[in-house]
């Protein structure tokens, strides 16, 4: 089989026409710097190209699709699901040139953006507004925009807030044709037409390209709260979650750590747990600074008969930020215990948090692998992580029965495969488990309507393309 | 010692790179140009391929290596420290090895004892005396970090008519009670700004420490890192290890960020091979300290603060900001120097935006990319015209070298200072004060 793309002189030159010489790399090196993502996958484009405007994009879109070259948008390249890997080769288009943040109307509460502005960027300036944009992935330091948009990305605030796709109001979008189009617009009504915002807001850059986003803002609250709460087992913090929302407060945020995750960090110089503590939740709370210290003594009343070991309220920003170093320090810990991560973003229903942790302390135990579990328990989705040594015999199968399993037990209870981080490339054989033919049936109807050519981003969500695709795939 | 053998000591810390894009944010080059391959992790992918004899020293790669500035701002920022900059060290002297001295910058590393480019520097800087630069040894990193053509367009200070060595006695005696210190100033220190040196060491003095200035100490050698000229470097190590080897002292005070964090760099093994030098490197790594984390550690700000107790009337006040000097800030001391400037009365602290952003000097990096270093620089104007301070102070003369350049070019009504000079002014302003009541 050979490779789709088939990119030659001619059409680099024509890149090059396009956006400038100095903006259309092509050399091994700058390949190279361009085929991965935070899956730390590796495939190869053909071209690397960074363009600076949506006419820009819209000429290189009808160039591909009159030569038939796959592309593929990129942005901070921090996806965790493989979005952005050239399986089939092609043009990557990296939009990290486009940072512009357009406007930022305070009367109307919105801000107009270009895909490559950081998330955090945008915080900020809309901060020193008084203004506010909750969605904070994990990644806000670097991930981008339009990544945000493409992927719906979600974060420790999303309890309260909600995700990227709550957000967003309108788009400019390059079609798969080389088409500009606008969806949505400026008002948080709007009822013409189908909702194709929607449609595209975690489309995986597979329905096309966006390049320009209408967000909506937030007062920003004039005062936020952070608590530490320890337990002795998972039970009571699991239980804990679903007390404290049954109890009609909806914290800003609601993070859980298990037994496993506590053993990475606790030995961290600055961080002091106690002994039994087995489960933790960091507890945030938002808005009037008069409000919070009710809120959060109910809150610890609701855990008190929960096998509540000791809170701890931070009463600066210093101290908060010493709380979420516990949370922040587990990612980089895990290297420890295994030299391959496997990280799942499983979701479940709220209330059935406690029973999705004992199905993953019982798969663990049986199958005697190391998962560990934290995450964003107030909106149930689970960070899992496998950290295994692949180079141990039989220990791939292992791998994939635990995965099969865990995803199964994630559908059974409602739940979801993928919270935030997306199916791209990484969780394509797990699709089926959750969607059934007719459904998948029409999402590939719609991707054929949009692409006709199968040039925007191939190879991703759907499972025989994949296959297909990673077997034609170059990689380094 | 060939590329892969140098490159191979790092293969744990490159497997240690998860390729999450951490390293993005804080990059000074790639926030400038948007470009991945500029950053910590584009590099430690080419590195990788590099090592497994997938990838090769192509132009592009000398371009996205060439554009590092060794800042550090990487290996802060990473969740598994991977030392993204000792890594680009490692190619820039295989660079440097295969392709010649001139490649990573133009005329930079070529500097180093070549007379009639150095005639050509004086003549198109118009600054420098030839007397001056007699004075400077062959191995000094400022001969590497300026070339001609940075020099025709940038401000610098007036050159001072002594050097350091020639100012200050090799030993200042203190109390006897108190522990003997010895002092590393660095090139920028001694020959351009000595007084930076005299303020250290009269502060330090005036606390009660003994303090010693070696006279064979030379270069730390960041510029011979960041040019990847690998012999100068060895040739480095070794004079400052036989300067400071015999001193019975448990801390070498350094008053210069980059050499700070180039002195803990260089002499970590895996750069000299320990037998290469014949002295014990590490060792005097490990007692390198920067004065603003050895006056916090020490307690000396209360002592000082006890000292300064003359009241300064709130009028005659300095409004001053500080500026984070990225190897400071990059090693975790962003506290300190700010609190030594809240300890001196004449000083009305502000905080300015932005003082983390880098200013852009980055060993050779200005004189090799002279217009990104600018680009780089620029992100700082704002906070330092918002601040309204008539002084913004740092912790490395690198940057006060810098900064004078964009606040001259900005057209700002400011100076740049070093911490330890206002320092010493308070306590000489103190001294008065009590003498005359
Ligand atoms: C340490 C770490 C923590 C993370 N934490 C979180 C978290 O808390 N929550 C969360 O949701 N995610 C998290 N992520 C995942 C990742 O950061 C997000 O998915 C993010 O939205 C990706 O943005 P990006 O700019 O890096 O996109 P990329 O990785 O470059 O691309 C991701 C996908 O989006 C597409 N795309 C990018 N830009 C566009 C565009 N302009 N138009 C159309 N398609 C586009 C790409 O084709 C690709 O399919 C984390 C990642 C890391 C490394
Ligand atoms: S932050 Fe560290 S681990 Fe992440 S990509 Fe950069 S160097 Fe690699
Ligand atoms: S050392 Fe500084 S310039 Fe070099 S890659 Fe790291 S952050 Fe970027």
């Amino acid at each position: 089989m050979t490779k789709m793309s088939m990119l030659n002189e001619r059409h680099l030159q024509a890149l090059r026409d396009i956006v400038g010489t100095e903006h259309v790399a092509s050399s091994r090196t700058d390949r190279l710097t361009h085929s991965f993502d935070a899956t730390q996958q590796h495939c190869m484009p053909d071209v690397v190209v960074h363009p600076k405007s949506t006419e820009e994009i819209a000429a290189i879109v009808q160039l591909a699709a009159k030569h038939r070259l796959p592309l593929l948008p990129r942005g901070a390249g921090s996806g965790f699901s493989g979005g952005a890997l050239p399986v089939q080769g092609g043009i990557v288009l990296v939009l990290t040139r486009m940072n512009r943040i357009l406007e930022i109307d305070t009367s109307n509460l919105i801000a107009v953006v270009e895909p490559g502005v950081v998330t955090a960027r945008l915080q900020e300036a809309v901060e020193r507004l008084g203004l506010f944009y909750p969605p904070d992935p994990a990644s806000k330091e670097f991930s981008t925009l339009g990544g945000n948009v493409a992927e719906c990305a979600g974060g420790p605030r999303c309890v309260k807030y909600g995700v990227t796709r709550d957000y967003v109001l309108g788009l400019t979008v390059v079609t798969p044709t080389g088409e500009i189009i606008r969806t949505g617009g400026r008002t948080i009504k709007n009822v013409v037409g189908y909702d194709l915002t929607r449609l595209f807001v975690g489309s995986e850059g597979t329905l096309g390209i966006v390049t320009e986003i209408i967000l909506r803002l937030l007062p920003k609250p004039a005062a936020k709260r952070t608590m530490l709460a320890t337990f002795t087992q998972i039970d009571g913090a699991a239980e804990a979650v679903s007390a404290i929302i049954r109890g009609k407060i909806i914290p800003t945020t609601l993070e859980f750590m298990d037994a496993g995750a506590i053993g990475c960090v606790r030995d961290l110089p600055g961080i002091d747990l106690p002994a039994d503590c087995q489960a933790l939740l960091i507890i945030e709370v938002d808005g009037e600074p008069a409000q919070l210290e009710p809120q959060l003594e109910r809150i610890i009343e609701l855990m008190q008969p929960l096998g509540l070991l000791a809170t701890t309220i931070a009463q600066d920003a210093a101290a908060a930020e010493a709380l979420w170093r516990v949370r922040r320090s587990v990612s980089p810990s895990l290297r420890k215990l295994g030299p391959n991560k496997f990280n799942e973003d499983i979701v479940v229903p709220r209330a059935k948090v406690p029973e999705m942790i004992r199905a993953l302390e019982a798969l663990s135990q049986r199958l005697a692998l190391p998962i560990i579990n934290f995450g964003h328990a107030g909106d149930g989705n689970i960070h899992v992580n496998l950290m295994v040594d692949l180079q141990e015999p039989g220990m791939e199968a292992k791998v994939q029965t635990a995965l099969t399993e865990i995803f199964r037990t994630t559908v059974s209870l409602g739940g979801s495969v993928s919270g935030e981080h997306g199916i791209g490339l990484a969780k394509q054989p797990y699709i089926g488990l959750e969607l059934d033919q007719p459904t998948l049936a029409v999402m590939q109807a719609i991707k054929a309507a949009l692409d006709p050519l199968g040039i925007m981003n191939p190879g991703k969500i759907f499972p025989a393309e994949s296959r297909l695709a990673l077997a034609q795939g170059e990689t380094v | 010692m060939s590329i892969h053998k140098e490159l191979s000591a790092y293969r744990q810390e490159l497997s240690a790179c998860v390729r999450c894009g951490a390293c993005q944010a804080q990059c000074p080059t790639y926030l400038a140009t948007s470009k991945e391959g500029a950053a910590a992790r584009g590099n430690l992918v080419l590195a990788t391929e590099l090592l497994a004899g997938r990838a090769e020293l192509d132009a592009e790669a000398v371009r996205d290596l060439s554009l590092c500035l060794l800042c550090g701002a990487c290996v802060h920022s990473c969740p598994n420290q991977v030392p993204t900059d000792a890594i680009v060290s490692v190619l820039r002297r295989e660079i440097s090895k295969k392709k010649g001295l001139g490649l990573l910058g133009k005329g930079v590393a070529a500097l180093t004892g070549n007379p009639r480019l150095l005639g050509s520097l004086m003549r198109g800087a118009g600054l420098f005396s030839s007397l001056f630069f007699e004075k400077i040894p062959e191995t000094s990193g400022l001969r590497l970090r300026f070339s001609p053509h940075t020099l025709q367009d940038r401000v610098f200070p007036p050159l001072p008519r002594q050097n350091m060595f020639a100012r200050l006695p090799q030993k200042l005696p203190g109390r006897p009670d108190k522990p003997t210190l010895a002092f590393f100033a660095g090139c920028t220190i001694s020959y351009l700004y000595p007084e930076i040196a005299e303020a250290t060491v009269r502060v330090l003095q005036h606390l009660g420490y003994t303090v010693l200035v070696p006279r064979q100490q030379g270069c730390c050698g960041m510029p011979a890192l960041s040019s990847g000229n690998g012999e100068l470097l060895k040739q480095l190590v070794r004079a400052n290890t036989a300067a400071f080897a015999n001193l019975a002292v448990d801390h070498i005070i350094t008053a210069c960020a980059s050499c700070g964090a180039a002195l803990h760099q260089v002499h970590q093994a895996q750069h000299v091979q320990p037998g290469e030098t014949g002295q014990d490197c590490t060792s005097f790594a490990n007692k390198v300290m920067d004065i603003h984390v050895f006056l916090e550690k020490e307690g000396c700000l209360h002592t000082l603060a006890d000292l300064l107790t003359t009241t300064t009337a709130t009028s005659q006040r300095i409004k001053v900001c500080y500026h984070d000097p990225c190897h400071l800030k990059n090693h975790g001391v962003t506290r300190e120097p700010r609190a030594l400037l809240r300890t001196l009365p004449m000083v009305d602290y502000v905080e300015m935006d932005g003082a983390a952003l880098c200013c852009g000097l980055g060993g050779t990096f200005s004189a090799s990319q002279p217009d990104l270093s600018r680009t780089i620089a620029d992100r700082k104007i704002e906070g330092l015209a918002a601040s309204g301070a008539e002084l913004v102070a740092s912790g490395c003369p690198g940057c006060i070298l810098q900064l004078t350049d964009i606040i001259h070019r900005a057209g700002l009504p400011m100076q740049a200072v070093h911490t330890m000079t206002l320092a010493l002014a308070a306590l000489e302003q103190a001294l008065a004060t009590k003498e005359e009541m």
